[in-house]
């Protein structure tokens, strides 16, 4: 393991429950010393000396990429504590309520000096089970910040009824099937559920099966899920709503969607390389996360890749095992994608 | 052709912080440490400690005629002489202290997100508000005026005065700035691996490109022609000699080695080059001949942090990120 600081951003419409959370996790007895970059500085009723007010300043990098922001005064926290490591064990940044997750999680990419540093563990979004299908309506903000998360709170649960959660919930995979999805009030969840998730490690990145489709979470008894026709399959659902008796509500969200694309077997890396640079180069404002597991033709390994907007990290992972079933899948998640532009791209690198 | 460096390795005096080193400097020929845990050390004869900001950490220190001032994580700026102990210049409740300068006469500049303030020597504070966070201040070598590097560039801004601060305008977030001696040019590190330069006079841009990685250390030549610079992989050096800088031309480089530079000092009275890096190694390099003469290796590998020269030139103190430092003597 590296002795890079974990670092986690806590994101999540004004109101969700965020400050709940951090001072959960900052007055639980669990042993690890936090250092804490939140926006409303005195938000936070617990006494810690690493308590550091930002000021949520984006700036564009000039590396031609318009997409390509980070937060500069990100930047130089990390700098500073960075001089007193060996006081704490990992950094948590709250943003506001308001903020685009995209320029915080690109600073760990963009920043060389933050990247020996520090590296991002997983975007948490705080969200409220009562109101957030409305925010989804009229906050772009509310929207971004569920596409954009790898583990979702779904607070205030005591809040809603059975009926209101499950379109709640509907709602929020029609735009992010594969988030961790923990339903709470208060904020109660286990602290393990939120730290340590390794989200953006490549080593860690699996299998990207959509999260509701884990068996134990819910009951969801419908059974169209997955469109698998021969070699694809859709990642969003064009079934708009309709009720199966407990089941989940399956949504279109016209705006933001996700796209995932199987191929079996082989792809030709000198064909898909320069493809999803160019996509994401073109697209790459549109793009908000993208992931992939790769089988590439004679090469015992798999690759595996994630990229935040314009940006990708890629790398070649373990041995397919014997026996495994070679097969490539990405996944986009995004505004306004065009899932069959996306899908005959990526068989176009079919080795 | 390539004789073996010569080295002053056996005149290294190791000095253990006991934690990270954020600067260094002398009072007379004492090396003094400022510390990431906020003491700061006195390494005399009886090593001796302040604790100028206490339960804090120590985020920038400068030195100046026996006293240094620091800027913390607890948003005080503290000045510690010797004698007169820790004494609280200011403090910027539930800020950072995010750059800071001073002048020989004892005039302070600070700033603290968009605040930045300065200090005269009677004690009167001014304030200004920045575009944006504020990562650098310098005094300007003539009159009360200071260099603020942001977002988009410099403000020169004259504390005395209602005016609005004058411009120097390049896109881009800016780091560090410094002033050369005459006053003519303003140099600032940049969020892209590159420096950037202005003529004041007349505003031209000077781009100065190709680092590998950021660029924080600079360091000015006692006769004020050159600035060495960290960065690379080795220490890159401009020419500020002509009247237009390093403009259409190339800068020098020095003590190429397989580790990145972290931190630069030129003599205060020869062309000499004290170059620190990434692995722990510092190495002096003459300007004239770039004769390279060795002063340390590591094999733990803490990049030096600090680097300074004694005021007669005869010693160097340094300190490094894993809590090491030393302080050379040179051959009399």
């Amino acid at each position: 393991m590296s002795d890079k600081i974990p670092v986690t951003v806590l994101t999540g419409y004004l109101g969700a429950g965020k400050t709940t959370l951090l001072n959960r996790i900052l007055s639980e007895d669990h042993g690890q010393k936090f250092a804490v970059i939140v926006n409303e500085f005195g938000e936070v009723g617990i006494d810690n000396e690493l308590v550091v007010g930002a000021d949520e300043e984006v700036f564009e990098m000039n590396n031609g990429c318009i997409c390509c922001t980070v937060r500069g005064d990100l930047i130089r926290i990390i700098e500073g504590l960075m001089k007193r490591r060996g006081k704490f064990d990992a950094i948590i940044v709250e943003t506001t309520g308001l903020a685009d997750p995209a320029p915080v999680a690109q600073t760990f990419f963009v920043d060389q000096d933050v990247q020996d540093r520090a590296r991002l563990d997983a975007v948490v979004t705080v969200a409220d089970a009562k109101w957030l299908a409305d925010r989804l309506k009229d906050a772009p903000e509310a929207k971004s910040q569920i596409a954009f998360a790898d583990v979702i709170i779904l607070n205030k649960m005591d809040l809603v009824s059975e009926a209101e959660l499950r379109e709640v919930e509907g709602r929020i995979r029609a735009i992010n099937p594969y988030a961790r999805l923990h339903k709470t009030t208060k904020c109660q969840v286990p602290l393990s559920a939120v730290l340590g998730q390794g989200a953006f490690d490549l080593d860690r990145i699996l299998e990207i099966e959509p999260s509701f489709l884990e068996a134990g979470e819910d009951h969801h008894d419908h059974d169209h899920h997955g469109h698998d026709h021969h070699g694809h399959d859709h990642g969003h659902h064009h079934d708009h709503g309709h009720g199966n008796g407990g089941g989940l509500k399956h949504y279109h969200d016209e705006e933001m969607q996700s796209v995932s694309v199987r191929v079996d077997g082989d792809m030709d890396p000198d064909k898909f390389m320069p493809w999803i640079n160019e996509l994401v180069q073109k697209e790459g404002p549109n793009i908000l996360r993208s992931k992939g597991i790769l089988a590439f033709r004679n090469d015992p390994k798999r690759f595996v890749f994630q990229g935040v907007h314009m940006i990708l990290d890629g790398d070649s992972q373990r041995d397919w095992r014997p026996g495994e079933k070679r097969e490539s899948k990405v996944v986009f998640i995004g505004r306004n994608l065009k899932p069959d532009d996306l899908r005959k791209g990526v068989l176009s690198c079919v080795a | 052709m390539a004789a073996k460096p010569q080295s002053l390795a056996d005149r290294v005096t190791p000095i253990d912080a006991g934690e990270g080193v954020i600067a260094a400097g002398f009072f007379g020929a004492e090396p003094v440490l400022a510390l990431a845990n906020g003491d700061i050390l006195f390494v005399g004869g009886d090593a001796r400690r302040v604790a100028a900001h206490p339960g804090a950490g120590i985020l920038l220190a400068r030195f100046m005629n026996d006293a240094i001032v620091t800027g913390g994580d607890d948003g005080r700026i503290v000045e510690t002489r010797d004698a007169g102990g820790a004494v609280e210049i200011a403090s910027e409740t539930g800020k950072w202290i995010d750059a800071l300068c001073l002048r020989a006469d004892g005039a302070i500049a600070w700033s603290a997100g968009k605040t930045v303030r300065a200090r005269d020597t009677k004690g009167d504070i001014k304030t200004q508000t920045a575009p944006s966070s504020v990562r650098g201040v310098c005094f300007m070598p003539k009159g009360y005026r200071l260099a603020v590097a942001h977002y988009n560039g410099v403000s020169l801004w004259f504390p005395n005065t209602a005016a609005e601060p004058e411009a120097l305008v390049w896109r881009g977030s800016h780091l560090d700035v410094t002033i050369s001696a005459d006053g003519r040019f303003a140099v600032t590190s940049m969020q892209e691996n590159c420096l950037h330069g202005w003529r004041i006079a007349d505003k031209k841009d000077m781009r100065m490109t190709g680092y590998p990685a950021k660029s924080r250390s600079l360091s000015w030549s006692h006769d004020g022609k050159w600035l060495a610079t960290s960065g690379a992989e080795a220490c890159i050096v401009w020419p500020f000699d002509g009247k237009d800088g390093p403009m259409g031309r190339g800068p020098r480089e020095y003590c190429v080695r397989p580790s990145r530079v972290s931190c630069v000092a030129f003599h205060p009275n020869g062309l000499v080059i004290a170059i620190g890096f990434d692995d722990g190694w510092i190495m002096l390099s003459r300007l004239t001949d770039a004769a390279e003469i060795f002063v340390r290796s590591s094999d733990k590998g803490g990049a030096i942090a600090t680097l300074a020269w004694s005021l007669d030139g005869k010693r160097l103190v340094f300190g490094a990120e894993d809590n090491a430092a030393g302080v050379l003597d040179l051959p009399a």
